[in-house]
């Protein structure tokens, strides 16, 4: 519990403030004052962990139990146990199969593209011009719009007489008519990847900005004297500088476009041919449309699965070195 | 790609969980519930967002609640999207109301839910059209005012100037008709694709507007001997020339992989010149084109035209208190001047002959009752199974895959397999 607000704690924003503070109160009694916050600090926490239980865990248990039943969405008789069938009919199942492809091909593309650009995007806002503010708004306004009414959107733009269309064969003076972008297999995908991106970096701009300004000015202030390049500076002070929150934005990223649905929901439906069928989205067909309760939670368990290895990979990976 | 977006889904997802297990745990969903006891009844309706049906509805009741004071009706409307999903929570929850209205393919699997009562009603429904009733296990769960018939739409000029002719209840076009009509008209280059299928639809649409055609060809989506297996009527030599064929008209530019936003307002602008759509569409049509109009059945591509039959419809559910009184009610909503307001409030077919008298169109000779013979002669009802809910989502798959150019024979194979394996964990959806 961190969230003192007694006097030690606190780290003064500037050095000579440090006399001003009162007397040192917490320090006679440090343990009753300790009880007293790790109360309030519980108390606090409460809501958001019952929430937690209530709505995260307590349904995830069940996903596992129903995951071996034959449970459906509407039934006149009670569920019964399956063992293993509904995994072995899911192994056999081609399209998921598919989605697990097409959930990589993303993430693959997603995070280091989604990531980079973030950070491109940062570096750019984190500097003290005129008009920043304009540009950080104009950056992160993507992200306060709601997905599925960016998803609608997009839809427009990417028929075959919408506006991606018209522009590219304006910009080319009708050399070239652009496809049905949502409407081909080869580029259904990449148009999702593209809007995903245009909608999610904003996001993550701001987490790195957050990292970006972590970094003490006077590191840079020491480099400017020392004569060191842009580069230089970059490689050897903010990149190093942002571990904590590289590996943050590598998991969020990762877990984020792992699990994409609302985009293929709205868009595509999964198809053509299945070329933009996702996990999740297979997860809420079954369980919902198709009814299918207990088959539904043996894709959710399997997706839990590889999302939990993939974490964990990861967390190895960019673990503080001892 | 934000991480609510998953927390959003984790938590619906759990949602559906807890009312699946609590559906469970009392006893089947729907046991006698608490509606109608005071005898206030409750009556639930997707249309929300269809005022001119609502209103219809609304006036019976009115009606129905002025003509006695034992007990008062009380309507509460939906939007369809989320229409099925609050009846199926309600279902879980034993709150069920005592009247709702259910998509006519939907009846079976809610009555063998347990959620709807058998009818037992005071007037005759022999009278009605067959595909105005939902019938599942010889007992009768669900009545409607209406039903809706798919034809096809052109211009009699168009035709007259490519050489094609007007087909008819007697004879319809055959798929060499229709083959050869299509190439004519291509060849014209007026029209892009000449044919629109209303390729855009999705959900329901799909095996309400498609599977017809796979029964023409002699197919059909689950064998009907014994609702326990597709294998061979979905799979079958038929079934696999019909997805061919269906593949042939986009793969040969007669009709768009994605036909526009609205085919019939496309029609209407002469970007198409056969629109393969259903009766709803004929007023407004026939408003824009006066008598160059022509009204036709649909194709015979085997074993005679088919249309889908069964739109929404009536019932009683198990949750209601005084299902006495609801029976009452949908007994005085069946007056034949009611269905008549109700059908003419939206544009369909009424379901019985003394009310297709009362509107305009319908009556004997009238421009509009070719639909209803359409209904009479040709509706195919979508399978009365439990597992239609399943099978749609499957074919709906099927055929989207089938017109982006999936292999037919491997496609209907896979829905095939779903479909059986399905049926399967229900343990066949037998009542025990």
């Amino acid at each position: 519990m961190t969230t003192s607000t007694q006097g030690p704690s606190i780290i003064p924003l500037e050095g000579v403030a440090i006399a001003k503070l009162p007397g040192p109160v917490g320090r006679k009694k440090p343990n009753r004052s300790y009880r007293h916050e790790q109360r309030s600090g519980l108390a606090m926490l409460a809501p958001a962990i019952v929430l937690l239980i209530l709505f995260i865990l307590i349904p995830a248990g069940l996903a596992f139990g129903l995951a071996f039943t034959n449970a459906r969405l509407i039934s006149p008789y009670p569920a019964t146990f399956a063992g293993l069938d509904n995994f072995v009919r899911l192994f056999q199942d081609a399209s998921f199969g598919r989605a697990l492809l097409n959930v990589a091909y993303f993430a693959i593309v997603v995070v280091p593209l989604q990531a980079g650009l973030a950070l491109v995007m940062a570096l750019l806002i984190n500097t003290r011009i005129r008009g920043t503010t304009f540009f950080r708004t104009i950056y992160f306004l993507p992200v306060v719009t709601s997905m599925v009414v960016v998803s609608l959107l997009w839809v427009f733009l990417y028929r075959e007489d919408g506006l991606l269309n018209v522009l590219l064969s304006k910009a080319t003076f009708g050399l070239v008519t652009g496809p049905d972008w949502l409407g081909e297999t080869a580029t259904a995908m990449p148009a999702i990847i593209l809007m995903s991106v245009w909608q999610g970096v904003g996001f993550h701009m701001i987490i790195w900005l957050s990292g970006l300004q972590t970094i003490s000015a006077e590191l840079y202030e020491a480099a400017d004297i020392d004569g060191v390049s842009r580069w230089q500076k970059f490689r050897y002070i903010t990149w190093p500088g942002l571990r904590a929150t590289r590996s943050l934005i590598l998991v969020t990223i990762t877990i984020a476009a792992l699990s994409l649905f609302t985009q293929v929901s709205v868009m595509t439906q999964g198809g053509p041919l299945d070329s933009t069928t996702t996990v999740v989205y297979q997860a809420v067909e079954s369980g919902f449309r198709q009814q299918e309760t207990s088959y539904a939670s043996a894709i959710s368990l399997v997706f839990f699965v590889i999302v939990l290895i993939i974490s964990a990979i990861q967390r190895l990976l960019t673990r503080e070195k001892v | 790609m934000r991480t609510p977006a998953r927390r959003v889904v984790v938590t619906s997802a759990a949602v559906g969980i807890i009312a699946a297990l609590t559906g469970c745990a009392s006893g089947g969903g729907g046991a006698a519930g608490s509606d109608g006891k005071n005898g206030e009844l409750t009556l639930w309706t997707h249309n929300a967002g269809n005022k001119a049906e609502l209103d219809a509805i609304q006036s019976i009741v009115d009606d129905y609640n002025a003509s006695q004071d034992e007990t008062s009706v009380k309507v509460q409307a939906f939007p369809q999207d989320s229409y099925n999903d609050s009846v199926v929570a309600a279902a879980s929850a034993g709150k069920l109301p005592c009247i709702v209205d259910i998509d006519g393919p939907n009846v079976p699997n809610w009555a063998w839910a347990k959620y709807l009562a058998p009818l037992d009603l005071s007037v005759d429904l022999d009278k009605n059209l067959p595909s105005t009733l939902g019938v599942w296990n010889d007992e009768t769960y669900s009545v409607g005012y209406y039903d809706v018939a798919l034809a096809t739409f052109a211009r009699k000029s168009v035709l007259d100037a490519a050489g094609i002719r007007v087909a008819t209840v007697e004879e319809p076009w055959t798929r060499e008709e229709l083959d050869s009509a299509l190439a004519a008209l291509k060849a014209e280059g007026t029209w892009e694709y000449p044919l629109d299928l209303g390729t855009a639809g999705t959900g329901e649409w799909l095996p309400y507007a498609y599977s017809p055609f796979l029964q023409s060809f002699g197919g059909d989506l689950v064998n009907r001997d014994d609702f326990q297996s597709a294998d061979g009527v979905l799979n079958g030599p038929e079934a696999v020339e019909w997805a061919t064929w269906f593949q042939g008209l986009i793969e040969d530019g007669y009709a768009a992989k994605k036909s526009g936003k609205d085919s019939t307002i496309d029609f209407q602008n002469d970007r198409s010149a056969i629109l393969y759509t259903g009766s709803w569409a004929a007023t407004s049509t026939r408003e824009v084109l006066g008598d160059d109009l022509v009204v036709m059945p649909s194709f015979d591509l085997g074993t005679g035209p088919k249309i889908g039959g069964g739109s929404w419809q009536w019932g009683v559910t198990t949750g209601c208190a005084n299902p006495e009184a609801a029976m009452d009610y949908l007994s005085f909503s069946l007056k034949p001047e009611y269905i008549a307001a109700v059908a003419s409030a939206t544009g369909t077919i009424p379901a019985t002959a003394e009310a297709a008298a009362l509107v305009p169109g319908y009556e004997e000779g009238g421009e509009l009752a070719q639909f209803r013979e359409y209904s009479e002669k040709y509706a195919v009802l979508r399978p009365e199974t439990p597992a239609y809910p399943f099978i749609a989502t499957e074919f709906g798959k099927a055929m989207q895959d089938v017109i982006n150019g999936g292999d037919p024979r491997s496609t209907l194979d896979t829905a095939v397999k779903n479909i059986d394996t399905n049926i399967k964990s229900n343990g066949g959806y037998t009542q025990k």
